[in-house]
């Protein structure tokens, strides 16, 4: 068919051509330092900041003062978490966080324990990823200065209770901070409602550019204070320093705006293909497991394992496709996702996993022709597999004694 | 990480796909690997009493590197002895594949589906034919 399809739109997503349109004028025209205070050139990026962090919090339903520009979710994870464990360090040094976080927020905590400066609950998910809020409130201690879990998962799309959360956290007098990276977008995120203290969110994940993200930091009810990673010149009331991206900012937020816009509409739209895909591969395969919960979960992902077929060589056969796969052959240190054995998937399955990721750009198109691509190289791949020949046979593959 | 030439075509053009019945006499099976470490290789080698291998079958659940490996050493394998046949290294794989290291272990697990598959038929064999080849190389 000679087309290529993008269907990976976790990993990340192409620049909307109106987000571009929007931020070209600031490279060469408009290109100024928004912390030069005392020219034209200055005022002209501030203003368009000031503006872009209106437009960011409108969508979390935040104040423009409390959106803090960071390069990425990864580094506004890591302000977040390493500096409310430094700033609150008088009053405890206990964080609870989800074994299927990101590694942003994983890593992190892990160099805080190794650096003596935290105590880390990694708490379990079910089987479907979810966290139980009732597991959040057992783990809190009097030492307790931060939750820390995710608002929608990015490799099996599951939306943990961020509500329930919320709502313990408040009443334990606990910071809440939410990696909302996969959320936010594409599904409400209110920071009010929600009780949520701290927020990370990139650009590159709704379709604006690389290298912008943002940290939410609650200024009222209560005032979170962050001991700064960046220092220099103390821009971001003094938690960010360092000069602005301003292109990336006015991107970012223009990719903020065509989100709360179209919001509803796109959120039905990915459902529809979603379920589409799920429903075109499941009629003519058997032996297809979904990853995941099957209705708490971002519109637009879908998870699943195919029994007997490794991930990596599916995605060889998929060569036009982009998605990815929990299969250790497709990571760089050859371990199987964590997200998945978190699941309780089995290894096994963890190894035949597909992340399938739809976004703005798709069409039925696309996912009819996945779906078609999809069935014949599990059909494949299948005939060449010795593990499905072995269960059509009626060997039970689990009590087998392989030959490691 | 973009796959070697050959790599592709052993991937899409699969040599030798298919199984042999386990039970004939003449037929040599190893399965090597695991589901759970993500690599199972089936070899099977088709050896005549003057142990040749005359033909060879292959199924494998592993990455396309995984697929090629075994699909090139059914291929290799044809018309070797089996003295020969279990001279080969996965160092011959990786060169011929042209493997990245992180895929290396995609050979060595051929090179043992070979070894296993070899000492299956000898074992079927109680060592007659193979012995008898052994000690005619030896003179």
């Amino acid at each position: 068919m000679g087309r290529l399809v993008y269907m990976d739109n976790h990993a990340t997503t192409p620049v909307d051509p109106r987000v571009l349109e929007a931020m070209l004028p600031y490279f060469s025209e408009k290109f100024g330092n928004a912390a030069s205070r005392n020219h034209q050139f200055g005022w002209e990026a501030e203003a368009a900041v000031d503006q872009a962090r209106e437009q960011i919090a409108r969508l979390i339903n935040a104040k423009a003062k409390e959106i803090i520009f960071t390069s990425g979710a990864t580094e506004s994870d890591n302000l977040a978490i390493k500096g409310v464990v430094d700033f609150y360090k008088d009053k405890g040094n206990h964080v609870i966080t989800a074994v299927t976080e990101h590694k942003a927020v994983l890593d992190t905590c892990k160099a805080l324990e190794r650096a003596g400066k935290a105590q880390v609950t990694y708490l379990p998910v079910d089987k479907t990823g979810l966290v139980d809020p009732d597991d959040v409130r057992k783990a809190i201690t009097d030492k307790t200065i931060l939750i820390s879990i995710m608002h929608a998962n990015n490799e099996i799309g599951t939306i943990h209770p961020v509500l329930e959360i919320g709502k313990l956290a408040k009443g334990k007098g606990v910071l809440f901070h939410s990696d909302a990276t996969q959320g936010v977008g594409k599904l409400p995120v209110d920071v009010e409602s929600m009780g949520i203290d701290l927020v990370s969110l990139s650009a590159h994940k709704i379709y604006g550019p690389k290298g912008c993200g943002a940290l939410y930091v609650r200024s009222k009810g209560p005032r979170v204070r962050l001991t700064p990673m960046m220092d220099g010149g103390g821009h971001e009331r003094g938690m960010r320093s360092g000069t602005l991206n301003v292109p990336g900012i006015v991107g970012f937020a223009k990719a903020c705006e065509l989100c709360g816009l179209e919001m509803e509409t796109e959120a039905a739209r990915m459902l529809e293909m979603r379920e589409r895909l799920r429903e075109g591969i499941c009629a003519q395969l058997d032996e297809v497991y979904l990853n995941g919960h099957p209705t708490h979960r971002l519109p637009g992902n879908l998870n699943l394992s195919f029994a007997f077929v490794e991930g990596e060589s599916l995605l060889m056969g998929l060569k036009d496709i982009a998605v990815s796969s929990g299969s250790a052959c497709t990571s760089a240190t050859l371990e199987p996702s964590y997200v998945l054995k978190a699941l309780g998937v089995g290894e096994v399955l963890a190894h035949t996993s597909i992340r399938f990721g739809l976004g703005r750009f798709n069409t039925m198109e696309d996912v009819d022709y996945v779906i078609e691509r999809v069935v014949h190289e599990v059909r494949r791949l299948r005939e060449i597999s010795p593990l499905y020949e072995m269960a059509k046979e009626g060997v039970d593959l689990k009590s087998y004694s392989w030959a490691r | 990480m973009a796959y070697s030439n050959k790599v592709i075509d052993h991937y899409e053009n699969p040599r030798n796909v298919g199984s042999f019945p386990k039970d004939e006499a003449n037929v040599g099976t190893g399965i090597v690997g695991a589901p759970e470490c993500g690599d199972v290789m089936k070899l099977q080698l088709k050896i005549n009493d003057a142990g040749v291998i005359e033909d060879a079958r292959f199924k494998t659940f592993g990455c396309g590197s995984a697929i090629a490996s075994s699909s090139y050493v059914t291929e290799l394998v044809k018309g070797k002895n089996i003295e020969d046949a279990l001279q080969v290294k996965n160092t011959h794989i990786v060169e011929e594949l042209a493997l990245p290291p992180v895929k290396i272990h995609c050979s060595v697990l051929a090179e043992d589906a070979i070894k296993a598959a070899i000492n299956d038929w000898k074992k079927r064999h109680g060592g007659s034919s193979g012995e008898g080849q052994k000690a005619a190389s030896n003179e």
